[in-house]
């Protein structure tokens, strides 16, 4: 086990390494324009760009680049071009806010899913079956921006049941945190839902016609725990890698389209208020940290996942 | 009703278990198959009873249905099953369950996925014991140690903690032998126990039933599809072909003395070692009928190269013979007609060395 | 294996031989296309959803006839300070404080249909057009990431090796960045200088862009499992005696290893198509996807979400209808996948 973790982890540096280049290549070769105009945005005068080739270096070999992009990235020097703090600073400002949507959204999604998805499993090709794959069906057929906007517009704004978008902070008022985040959670949640519980359904009807339930069934046992110990245990192995990896794009990605929709000034929303500005760093910035956050989660998804399925660690 | 036939004696003692009558029909896209169609037979306390045929034929469907593994929405269920004062196939699944396990115990086919390959095997087996006994924890534990030891794993004391994926199929068989004795039931079903193994742990494993039956006194159901194995072990056979029983009688009865022309094809198939290989087995041309499209009348017909016009009549399960026994066939031809045209003449086929067969 | 059709031959069977046969004698004479084709015509809502999404594309395509005899107007024509008739009486397009006119259904001789934009323009024309432009990018983008997935996976999962490796690290990379977030990254790399392919050369504004992006995210999601299944494919019975026979690795490509990956391939283009129009939204409403003034269904809805307090249609109405379409796309994948996945099948014995 000791050695599946140091392996795993080895390959999590390698591969974050692989990441950041792709990051660099992205933004600095692949392009059609000199990296410095892009840089300096829209409109930028001859001098500032002038001032930005030498700052990154724009016009040494590649290698030299990469090191002085990555250098810029990890001590924290890298400034938006458009207000000029520093984006470190910002990343983690908005991080508890980008964190509290996403832990949130991922209990109840995973909650939901459960009951969901188990419900329908058993009443496979019933009424109440169809009913909820259709709903599911819809639910990953919707925006998550969209969604969220009409949340705040009628629930918020219209009816004044929830606030209209904000963020207050979990030290300052745990309940008046939830009350802000319910409609955020929910929109983020209804896509993953949809997901899931399909995903869910469709292992538990795998399950269910694995011989080893039959057997779970010859020895006697009720139908509650055949469900629990038997079907579910084995329907959840999956889902909980897939857990895992969603969270981390949705604080590396969707957060992006939820946050701005209800002004929860995280991560995201910065990072999208960036792009509307073709603001390169923060852009820069937020992309490689997100996929960073990524490696480093699948990492302890297949960690996790050695433990809850003994065979993975002989491979 | 086809209970008993009309010359046999009364039994002297109530069965262990009766099967009356058994139907069984799945809906399916390609329409409704009938699985089992009219199944009967006599379990008595302590027998080995062989159910064999060809896959399709309907006899794990009927060994299932006795513990219910059958039921579903698409299922249905005709005819009854005796056990003990309770009917199974109208059983509650409260009922059955207090069954399941504790009375009537199961093995399956497959060992490699029988088990759940995310828990202890140990675990696995306290579940069943904890569910009909309710017994503390470390003494299923020990019970468990225990059984596992009596079915032939060694070290078993560390071997509890193992997972399924620790244990080689033969190993897992017996491991779901020990799960399937944990509870001391009186009838063990054993679905097709060695198919999935090697020759040599097949022999192993039957040799083990055989031994644990000794020990405990259960009656065992042996499903298979190799008569290899019910020369082993078996006191009486019934032969299953396409839903239907197409004979029944004892061991001798049936290798000695087959009437059926299907039996006289599934012995064909069994290959000699110790003689020298004929130019031609007798094997059965063919192929089994679609279960949702039989052919009228006997179902074997199409296959059989003794057709005659009474064919498309069922004929009924009874006695043909010249004495009034229990072996019973459903095939028209007269008893002399089968003494003449069967191709496997007991010398050919002949089982006088029992033991050996098995392991052949 | 091939030689003589397992029939009335008697002889040799022995006992293990027949429960083959009997297996290959349950399966009823049709093909596995016939049979999904059979099992889909019986899913009336997935057929259902198909038709919804063709009058979809119909409509889309059909965009210039509304906007030349209905609306009498284009997609990017402003309205500022027209005026229209509606039951007799006149009405500004955009009244004075900004908020445009709402919804008038056929109150105008179907001018404003769905109502206007803060330009005044006719939002009906828009949806069309802007569809027009959204379909196209979902199928193209869908188009080329399938190509693209049947090149890498064949390669990496047919020649295995060094070959494998590098594919398979390579998609390993791309696949830890979230969709969103790459394609916005290169949504704001490219949306400067555009992007230069060898000999070709697109500017940041062209709609190539982002087919360009949306096609390549997606390809490691559908590149990894044709790999996986052409692992498999290759040690199959028939492509080695193919082999046997001298075909070239080409050959056993075309003629036997695609074949068998086409529903595979059918079920993930449907579901592509409807994850490319949902991403090319989600650009789009981050300012990385489409550029206006040019209409798609992602560029109103992000205009919409802005003005949703003074005039919620705006929102509503593009939302909507990328949410039938991306509904109808998934509904009829979901038919297309029960149809051909033969694991639907009623398991009987064993």
């Amino acid at each position: 086990m000791a050695r599946f973790v140091v392996r795993r982890v080895l390959q999590m540096v390698m591969v974050m390494f692989a990441v950041s280049v792709l990051t660099f290549l992205i933004f600095n070769v692949i392009p059609n324009s000199d990296p410095a105009v892009r840089m300096a945005g829209r409109q930028a005068s001859e001098s500032t760009i002038q001032a930005i080739r030498k700052e990154w270096g724009f016009d040494d070999s590649l290698p030299t680049q990469y090191v002085t992009t990555m250098k810029k990235v990890f001590t924290g020097d890298l400034q938006s071009q458009f207000t000029q703090l520093p984006v470190g600073e910002e990343i983690m400002k908005g991080l508890p806010r980008t964190l509290s949507l996403a832990i949130g959204a991922a209990l109840l999604w995973m909650f939901v899913a459960i009951c969901f998805g188990l419900y329908s499993a058993v009443r496979a090709g019933k009424l109440a079956d169809r009913f909820l794959t259709i709903l599911a069906l819809i639910g990953i057929s919707m925006p998550v921006f969209w969604i969220g906007a009409l949340m705040t517009h009628y629930l918020g704004f219209k009816l004044g049941w929830f606030p209209n978008g904000g963020y207050v902070e979990l030290t300052k008022d745990p309940i008046d945190w939830a009350y802000h985040l319910i409609l955020p959670w929910t929109a983020l949640a209804i896509l993953f839902i949809g997901f899931y519980s399909r995903v869910l359904r469709s292992n538990v009807l795998d399950t269910i016609n694995e011989d080893y339930v039959r057997t779970a069934r010859a020895k006697g046992l009720g139908e509650r725990q055949i469900m629990v110990r038997h079907v579910l245990r084995n329907s959840m192995i999956p889902i909980v890698t897939l857990w895992g990896l969603d969270f981390g794009a949705v604080v590396g990605g969707t957060a992006i389209l939820t946050e701005t929709v209800f002004d929860l000034q995280g991560v995201g929303q910065y990072a999208a208020e960036a792009i509307g500005q073709l603001d390169v760093p923060p852009v820069l910035a937020t992309t490689m940290f997100a996929a960073f956050f990524i490696v480093f989660l699948n990492a302890v998804v297949d960690i996790l996942y050695a433990v809850l399925d003994p065979r993975i660690r002989l491979q | 009703m086809s209970g008993p036939g009309p010359g046999t004696p009364p039994p002297t003692s109530e069965p262990l278990l009766r099967v009356e009558d058994l139907h069984v029909s799945f809906a399916t896209e390609e329409g409704v198959v009938k699985a089992v169609d009219g199944v009967s037979f006599d379990l008595a306390a302590g027998e080995v009873l062989a159910v064999v045929g060809e896959s399709g034929s309907g006899k794990s469907v009927t060994a299932m249905t006795l513990l219910g593994l059958t039921r579903s929405s698409n299922a249905k269920f005709e005819g009854a099953a005796h056990y003990k004062g309770t009917e199974l196939i109208e059983a509650s699944e409260e009922q059955l369950r207090r069954v399941r396990g504790a009375e009537i115990a199961m093995i399956f086919q497959d060992p490699m996925t029988s088990l759940n390959p995310v828990h202890k095997i140990g675990d696995q087996i306290i579940e069943q014991i904890q569910e009909h006994e309710g017994l503390p924890d470390q003494q299923a534990r020990e019970r468990v140690v225990e059984l596992l030891d009596k079915v032939g794993i060694p070290r078993a004391r560390e071997r509890v903690d193992n997972y399924p994926y620790e244990f080689s199929g033969g190993m897992r068989q017996r491991v779901m032998i020990a799960l399937a004795l944990s509870c001391d039931p009186s009838v063990l079903i054993a679905d097709e126990p060695t198919t999935a193994l090697d020759v040599t742990i097949q022999a192993q494993i039957l040799e083990r039933i055989r031994e644990l039956r000794r020990e405990t006194g259960a009656a065992v159901i042996v499903v298979t599809h190799d008569l290899g194995v019910v020369a082993d072990i078996a006191d009486r056979i019934v032969v299953m072909y396409a839903g239907r029983i197409v004979e029944e009688g004892t061991l001798d009865e049936i290798f000695y003395d087959p009437k059926h022309p299907y039996t006289w094809g599934l012995l064909g198939s069994i290959t000699r070692v110790d003689r020298p290989r004929p130019e031609r087995l007798p094997a059965i041309a063919g192929l089994p009928p679609s279960l949702a499209d039989r052919p009228e009348g006997c179902h074997f017909r199409p296959r059989c190269p003794h057709e005659f016009a009474q064919c498309t009549q069922v004929p009924p399960l009874e006695s043909r013979g010249d004495e009034r026994s229990e072996h019973r066939d459903r095939c028209w031809l007269t008893g002399e007609q089968k003494r003449e045209l069967r191709e496997v003449r007991p010398g050919e086929i002949g089982l006088e060395d029992k033991a050996g067969a098995g392991a052949g | 294996m091939a030689t003589e059709p397992a029939t009335d031959q008697p002889g040799l069977q022995p006992a293990v031989a027949w429960e083959q046969e009997a297996e290959r004698a349950r399966a009823p004479g049709l093909g596995p296309w016939k049979l999904g084709l059979r099992r889909l015509k019986r899913n009336r809502i997935a057929l259902l959803f198909g038709l919804l999404f063709v009058l979809l594309v119909a409509a889309c395509i059909a965009a210039p006839v509304w906007a030349d005899r209905v609306a009498k107007t284009g997609p990017n024509t402003n309205h500022l300070s027209d005026t229209i008739r509606v039951d007799g009486e006149s009405k500004n397009v955009v009244a004075l404080d900004g908020i445009p006119i709402g919804p008038q259904w056929l109150k105008a001789d179907g001018r404003f249909f769905l109502g206007a934009d803060r330009n005044g323009r006719d939002v009906m024309v828009r949806l069309l057009y802007g569809g027009r432009n959204s379909l196209l990018i979902g199928v193209t983008a869908a188009f080329m990431t399938t190509l693209l997935s049947i090149l890498l996976g064949t390669l990496a999962g047919y020649f295995r090796g060094k070959l494998d490796l590098a594919i398979r690290s390579i998609l390993d990379v791309i696949w830890s960045f979230p969709v969103v977030i790459l394609g916005v990254a290169l949504g704001v790399a490219l949306a400067l200088g555009g992007l230069q392919l060898g000999p070709i050369s697109i500017s940041g504004d062209s709609l190539l862009i982002p087919i360009f992006i949306i096609g390549v995210v997606y390809v490691p999601y559908m590149a990894r499992p044709i790999r996986g299944q052409v692992l498999s494919l290759r040690e199959k019975e028939f492509v080695e005696a193919a082999r046997a026979q001298g075909a070239g690795p080409m050959r056993i490509m075309f003629t036997e290893v695609l074949p068998n990956l086409a529903s595979t391939l059918l079920v993930f283009f449907t579901l592509l198509i409807a994850n490319a129009v949902l991403l090319e939204a989600s650009l789009s409403f981050l300012g990385a996807g489409v550029r206006p003034p040019n209409p798609s269904w992602g560029t109103m809805i992000n205009e919409g979400v802005e003005r949703i307090a003074t005039a919620p249609h705006l929102a509503i109405v593009p939302g909507l209808m990328l949410v039938l379409t991306v509904l109808s796309l998934n509904v009829f994948g979901d038919g297309v996948r029960d149809a051909l996945d033969p694991r639907a099948k009623v398991r009987l014995e064993h």
